[in-house]
């Protein structure tokens, strides 16, 4: 036992490896949140008109509206008059090349292991990197706009695309949706817009790189992608900070849409500053992600790693209006030491034939709480729908917490649907049966959690689930249930 | 809302002349319980489908009427006598809106200790079981339903077996409601007791003689004593137009193994909370459940499972058939506590829908906080399945007929593990007349 603690105790100082304060001049706004301030920042970032007004009409609403509480999280309340709506790196005029980026910039992505070029050159990977929340470098771009797709920055999006924005903005996620979708509504700062044109098969994968940097900065991103008939797409974020003490709010709002018989395929590695192991400092995660399979035979398909963040409350959904459509959600959650993590998915069927698969693997060590929620619902009119639901938890320690809850509301005689959920732990006859085989107790258990989710990983491209699979070792090092 | 409002005065102006009628029994203890619990009552509110425990029950048709306490009235022997099982030989219990009718019950004389009466009775003795455990268990600080049950204490059925003691046979409790044109409230509270090794089957049934509307608020308070066995039946054979809420809370000591079957098939719109609470080690906690609905019925079962304690076991079995536009709902909670190791609890919920309009809402819920532990649940909904359909066509049995096979297949994996021969066989008639027409 006492070995045990020891090694828990091990886990729980384990130092994050991505804290870090890259120095670069950053233009913010005061703190404060008014009509004015979205008037400045609408203004600053040369945003048309009906922007504006989407911004005002979401502030409104927000005014209007309570924070939510019923989620299984505990954290003080938030003073969003505290916090600096705006923050950009030093504006550069036009970019042309890497070469024009600010040095400091490029050194960051270096160490966070994902330099521009080495990917340009090795992985194929087109990166639309957000530094705090304007795009500073984007490539591939000439490659992609070959083939018609659009892959840019939020803020050139509204620019030089206005009509698909119009279009699609909040049709997902209306400004109405829920508090922090209408906080960001009013906003958001940047974030990654990409559309597939019809027929279309984005040849390689999509991702960007979020990173909350200056100081009391919440960000707030806005994504949208929309795949339009027959098109397909796999678009890939991931995320660290650096280190800090006060909590930091991230409020992003991700909207897919899939027309007829298209496929988006949506990943995160989600590895911000979880707090020390006091649970002092943090990022607070509160994220609203949709997606709306619009057209028949589409597809919708999630595959999150959650490792950090302080709390983290994320419910990446689908809407399944075609016939036929298809939604997934493969999920790890990772909590430790005083991380909260209430995440999970909800699958709305509402046309004929259509199905959902949900995957949701839980792993909770120190003192932290990790619950799944989650809801499929199936209306009505839905005929010969069809849900299979499994989540896992897995405990690491006993000072620890897991939670499941599932709303399940079925409305249609045709409809099936199966949900289970089982919690264990590590078994000591499992990590025996691997030592006799002459692997040590850290391998052992390195392998039985990978084993646990191999499930999800499988769903990852390639550079993820290599990253992925490193980071679940990194920070179940030493852990032994 | 005022409207509401209304409702709550029309109770609270209810308990003033209900205190009055109480006589001497308002200078015994418990009457401070009675008491504070109408205070708790004034300042709850009644749940609407924004408190997440009733989320997917509206309860607002019952607050339309405006129900009165219920008055001892008079049956005959003939009334009642149907509903009770005829082979079992051991004491009965019978209330008319919620009053004991000692005619038409019949308590066998006990030389052993062994105390099987109205509760009513053993509030005008001051029984020590009574000062010791009534209104212990069920919370009437934050549940309104629990308030309104404990304020309105005076009678319902009390069974009390002391250590050591088994009751052979099954004590069969009758509730029946008779409305005679009035919208009454029947409140029955009732109070099981169990002793250290000691053991006893009950079986309740709640029924009505007519077809007028009323609303059964009833509360069950069950302790079981060290290493005993409690197996509990609950038939709710409400009127169709009836409400019926009720709340059985359980108390299990070291050893201890507590059974309960609750078949939900009457009332318009029906609520069943089952709450188990571990309070040492080694105990067994099994619960099951059938609600079969049609028309316009809604039934809610919200069950909890509190593993306070390690080294204990729950199993939950809960199954469903829905028809028209009927509405069920399921919530399963079970909580390990921390140091709540080597636990085992597993939860089932199997839902069947029969028809365009039927509605389940079903929520399995878990809440982990020790490790070593083995936990599960499992939740399906669906319709018959086809092979099996096929398979039984494919041997010339009729699409209808084949039909009701399964689905009487589906409801007796409830059933045929009822202990009660009697109970079982008549369950089993009951599925038979509801599906093979």
């Amino acid at each position: 036992m006492s070995t045990e603690v020891s090694q828990i105790e091990e886990l729980a100082n384990k130092e994050y490896k991505y804290g870090f304060v890259s120095n670069v001049e950053a233009e913010t706004f005061p703190k404060g949140l008014n009509e004015d301030i979205i008037r400045r920042l609408s203004a600053v970032k040369e945003e048309p008109e009906f922007m504006l007004e989407w911004r005002l009409k979401a502030y409104r609403h927000w005014l209007t509206l309570k924070e939510p509480n019923w989620a299984n999280v505990h954290f003080d309340p938030i003073d969003y008059q505290d916090i600096s709506y705006y923050s950009a790196p030093k504006k550069k005029p036009k970019l042309n090349s890497l070469d024009e980026a600010d040095p400091e910039l490029i050194k960051t992505y270096q160490k966070l292991g994902i330099s521009l070029e080495e990917q340009k050159i090795f992985t194929g990977v087109a990166v639309d990197a957000v530094f705090d929340s304007v795009s500073v470098a984007t490539t591939f771009k000439e490659k992609l706009s070959e083939l018609g797709i659009i892959f840019c920055s939020m803020s050139e999006a509204i620019k030089n695309h206005p009509d698909l924005v119009k279009q699609y903005l909040g049709s997902v996620v209306p400004y109405t949706d829920n508090y922090y979708a209408s906080l960001n509504s009013a906003v958001f700062s940047d974030g990654s817009f990409a559309y597939i044109p019809k027929g279309v098969r984005c040849p390689m994968e999509l991702s960007t790189y979020f990173r909350i940097n200056a100081a009391n900065t919440g960000q707030f991103e806005r994504t949208l992608i929309i795949a339009d008939e027959g098109a397909y797409v796999s678009y890939l974020e991931g995320c660290t900070a650096p280190m800090r003490d006060e909590n930091q709010l991230h409020a992003a709002v991700v909207e897919l849409v899939a027309l007829d018989n298209a496929t988006v395929k949506y990943s995160t590695v989600q590895n911000w500053y979880p707090g020390d192991k006091n649970g002092k400092g943090g990022i607070y995660n509160f994220v609203t992600k949709r997606g709306m399979c619009k057209g028949v035979n589409s597809k919708i398909s999630w595959t999150q790693v959650e490792t950090g963040s302080a709390i983290t409350w994320k419910y990446p959904s689908c809407l399944l209006i075609g016939d036929n459509s298809i939604g997934e959600f493969y999920s790890v959650a990772v909590t430790n030491n005083y991380q909260q993590a209430d995440t999970g998915t909800k699958m709305i069927h509402m046309g004929k034939n259509t199905r959902s698969t949900i995957v949701s693997k839980g792993i909770s060590a120190g003192k932290s709480n990790n619950s799944y929620r989650g809801q499929v619902k199936i209306i009505r009119k839905a005929d010969n729908a069809r849900n299979f639901s499994q989540c896992d938890s897995l405990l690491i320690g006993d000072k620890c917490g897991a939670h499941t809850f599932p709303y399940l509301e079925i409305n249609n005689p045709t409809a099936q649907m199966e949900h289970e959920a089982t919690t264990s732990k590590i078994g000591d006859d499992q990590i025996f049966y691997l030592n006799q085989r002459g692997i040590s107790r850290e391998d052992a258990v390195n392998l039985i959690v990978n084993g646990y989710c191999k499930e999800v990983f499988k769903e990852l491209p390639m550079e993820f689930a290599v990253e992925a699979q490193k980071l679940l070792s990194v920070s179940l090092e030493g852990s032994v249930g | 809302m005022s409207n509401i409002l209304d409702i709550k005065n029309w109770y609270i102006k209810s308990f003033e002349s209900f205190e009055s009628s109480l006589n001497g029994e308002s200078s015994k203890p418990f009457h401070q319980i009675r008491k504070e619990a109408m205070e708790k009552f004034s300042q709850l509110n009644f749940p609407t489908t924004h408190d997440e425990d009733w989320r997917f029950t509206n309860i607002a048709p019952l607050l339309k009427y405006n129900f009165e306490p219920a008055a001892m009235a008079e049956l005959k022997t003939q009334q009642t006598k149907n509903f009770l099982f005829e082979n079992l030989k051991g004491n009965t219990l019978i209330f008319v809106n919620g009053f004991f009718i000692p005619k038409l019950s019949h308590v066998k004389k006990s030389n052993d200790g062994i105390i099987v009466c109205s509760l009513a009775n053993q509030l005008k003795n001051g029984s020590p079981v009574i000062s010791q455990h009534l209104g212990k268990y069920a919370n009437h600080r934050e549940q309104i339903f629990t308030a309104l049950s404990t304020a309105f204490t005076r009678d319902g059925a009390f069974i009390y077996v002391p250590d050591n003691k088994i009751l052979e046979e099954p004590v069969q409790i009758l509730f029946i409601t008779t409305t005679s044109n009035k919208n009454i409230l029947s409140q029955p509270r009732n109070l099981y007791v169990t002793g250290t090794n000691s053991q006893v089957s009950i079986i309740e049934r709640y029924l009505s003689l007519d077809d007028g509307v009323y609303f059964t608020n009833v509360v069950t308070e069950i302790y079981a004593g060290e290493n005993s066995i409690i197996n509990h039946i609950k038939l709710q054979e409400e009127n169709l137009k009836a409400f019926h809420i009720s709340r059985t809370e359980v108390d299990q000591e070291k050893g201890s193994n507590f059974t309960s079957y609750s078949i939900s098939l009457g009332g318009e719109i029906a609520r069943h909370d089952i709450n188990a609470r571990f309070n040492d080690e080694g105990s067994e906690c099994n619960l099951n459940g059938l609600f079969l609905l049609t028309g316009n019925q809604l039934f809610d079962t919200h069950s909890l499972i509190d593993h306070a304690k390690p080294n204990c076991s729950s199993h939950e079995k809960y199954k469903g058939i829905l028809d028209d536009t009927s509405h069920g709902v399921f919530n399963g909670k079970v909580i390990v506590r921390r140091d709540a190791q080597k636990t085992n609890a597993f939860q089932e919920n199997k839902n069947i829908i029969l028809s365009n309009g039927a509605l389940i809402n079903t929520k399995p819920q878990l809440e982990i906080f020790a490790d070593d532990v083995k936990c599960s649940h499992g939740a399906t909904i669906g319709q018959l399945d086809e092979d099996a359909m096929f398979y039984l066509k494919s041997r010339g049995i009729g699409e209808e007929k084949a039909k009701a096979i399964l689905i009487h297949a589906f409801a007796s994996d409830v059933v045929r593990t009822i202990k009660i021969e009697e109970v079982k066989k008549y369950l089993e008639e009951v599925l038979e007349k509801r599906f093979n027409k």
